[in-house]
């Protein structure tokens, strides 16, 4: 066990869920930093999902039109 | 400006010094290249004296950082014409194209452009550090840091050169690429000289510098050469 | 399969394309059930920090972001090299994928370590070794970004950017020695990750998890930009064709 730390407790470390939030007053920095965490993840992924749905949509189109002008 | 004989199986040394001399030579006829950025370093450094009101204790203290990063942006700012010339008048195709092996005429132009701004500039350190009232005593150390640190300025500044030598706006683009690589040698040449003024020994800081530059020189002309090749198919 | 002919399966987009698929899902799942349990372990079960109390949780997001923040430049140095040496094509397009991921990693790092500064530190912002270095890694990958704008054709642009990345790549050691050295000497006192081995394991226990579920989430995004950048780069092929039309790409 190093200097910088002690185990206070053996499962969740708050007393109460407001206690949990509060984050011992350091609330708004964990939360943020969750937070941003989160929209970055998140954003990561829908990006790229949303990017990949409309390049098939645009190649299947094209890949249509060029089947029916072929079939013509 | 910069034309080339049809190349013969030169040895490298040749090669070498013949394209070294060439650009040493155009130089020579337009000075201007070479003097704005020696100039832009004196003027830059008196506008700092002068935006600290001349105090003396205040100077000293900053001195080798503004020092530092005045040179890291004179060094940027010729390098700009570094292959400019040659692009637009079609040599550097000949140049990277023709030669063998074709990072000698790089290498010889990198060390041209070091002579007139590196070199220039560890020349001049003195009179910079006695506008900023840097102590005599510190003044060797900063004068062996430039000389040690300005060669990889050169060198990884003209991989960003090459890199942006086609594009419009360049300028800005090459500060971006290029001061990132820098940062090392900054902090390794500026804190030589302020540890030297606190009485602490700057060994290890030497010793980096010359291993930065000595792996620029190892990695730089490969990429560099990559780079020009790069940019002139475009 | 023998190395060779891996190596030539790569240079084919199409298989690679196929080949992808189920990884997506297995880093993907692998990368979520990671995550979610090292966030609530770290956020919910960790033990405080004697020193930091409950800032010190933001650990939990700020390491994984800055090691995969690195990490997602020295694979495009090597992409870099792969292109530039042996004209590998997927080479090319991990140069044109990675930069978002990498770019918003770094900068996650600095600002979730911004705002564990401030209550750690007492200010939002110093100069020190570490930050430094993430900084410096953000302008490297805004400059791979710049120079990929700034060049009209995507071939020459995915050379040169892998000019740079090799550049990049090989200054990042050597910068973060440099700012090390000398940044150091005017720390203040801070948290320092080399404390981590000791820690508890009950404190970087879901450190690990986080590492390693951010890894799997970069390698499921790296696969899935990649086969987004296949499918644009190939669109008029006959097979990606065939695919789209199928309705199973």
């Amino acid at each position: 066990m190093g200097p910088g730390s002690r185990v206070e407790r053996v499962g969740v470390s708050f007393d109460s869920f407001a206690d949990f939030i509060a984050m011992g007053g350091h609330g708004f920095y964990v939360w943020f930093s969750y937070g941003a965490s989160m929209l970055v993840v998140v954003a990561n992924v829908v990006v790229v999902r949303r990017s990949r749905l409309r390049c098939i949509r645009e190649l299947t189109d094209m890949a249509r039109r060029q089947r029916n002008t072929e079939a013509v | 400006m910069g034309m080339i004989a049809a190349p013969t199986a030169t040895s490298a040394p040749r090669l070498f010094w013949s394209q070294f001399q060439r650009e040493l030579v155009s130089v020579v006829r337009s000075k201007e290249e070479a003097l704005n950025p020696l100039l832009f370093l004196f003027l830059a450094i008196s506008l700092f004296a002068l935006g600290a009101g001349g105090d003396p204790e205040v100077l000293q203290n900053i001195a080798p950082a503004i020092i530092w990063v005045l040179v890291l942006l004179a060094n940027m700012m010729s390098l700009e014409g570094l292959f400019r010339r040659d692009y637009e008048d079609g040599t550097l195709e000949q140049l990277i194209l023709l030669a063998q092996p074709g990072f000698v005429p790089v290498l010889a132009k990198i060390a041209a452009q070091w002579c007139v701004s590196g070199l220039a500039m560890t020349l001049l350190a003195p009179i910079a550090g006695l506008i900023l009232f840097l102590p005599s005593t510190v003044l060797p150390t900063l004068m062996i840091t430039l000389l040690l640190g300005t060669p990889a300025l050169s060198l990884l500044g003209a991989v960003g050169a090459a890199l942006t030598v086609g594009l419009r706006r360049g300028g800005v683009l090459l500060a971006i690429l290029v001061l990132p690589l820098y940062v090392p040698v900054l902090i390794f040449g500026s804190s030589a000289v302020i540890q030297h003024m606190d009485g602490i020994g700057t060994q290890a800081q030497i010793y980096w510098l010359m291993a930065i530059t000595m792996i620029s020189i190892t990695l730089a002309p490969f990429l560099v050469h990559a780079a020009l090749k790069i940019s002139v198919e475009q | 399969m023998t190395l060779k002919t891996l190596w030539h399966r790569l240079g084919s987009p199409r298989w690679f394309y196929q080949i992808s698929r189920p990884w997506i899902y297995v880093l993907g799942i692998l990368a979520l059930v990671l995550l979610v349990t090292g966030t609530v372990w770290g956020l919910v079960f960790a033990p405080m920090d004697y020193q930091q109390h409950d800032s010190f949780r933001i650990m939990y997001v700020h390491v994984p972001a800055a090691m995969v923040a690195q990490s997602a430049y020295i694979v495009m140095g090597f992409a870099g090299v792969l292109l530039l040496v042996w004209r590998m094509k997927l080479a090319d397009m991990v140069l044109a994928t990675v930069v978002p991921f990498g770019m918003s990693m770094t900068l996650l790092a600095l600002v979730t370590g911004a705002v564990w500064g401030k209550p750690t530190w007492g200010a939002w912002w110093v100069w020190d070794a570490r930050t430094t270095s993430m900084l410096v890694l953000l302008f490297l990958y805004f400059g791979l970004y710049a120079l990929r704008q700034a060049i009209a054709r995507p071939e020459a642009a995915a050379r040169a950017c892998a000019v740079l990345a090799v550049v990049g790549m090989i200054n990042i050691p050597i910068i973060k020695y440099s700012v090390n050295f000398a940044l150091t000497l005017h720390q203040k006192a801070s948290f320092t990750l080399t404390e981590a081995p000791s820690m508890p394991p009950e404190m970087w226990l879901p450190l690990a998890l986080n590492v390693l579920g951010i890894y799997c989430l970069f390698g499921a995004n790296l696969l899935s930009r990649l086969r987004l950048e296949i499918l644009r780069r190939e669109r008029g092929t006959q097979w990606v064709r065939d695919l789209v039309l199928s309705g199973s790409a």
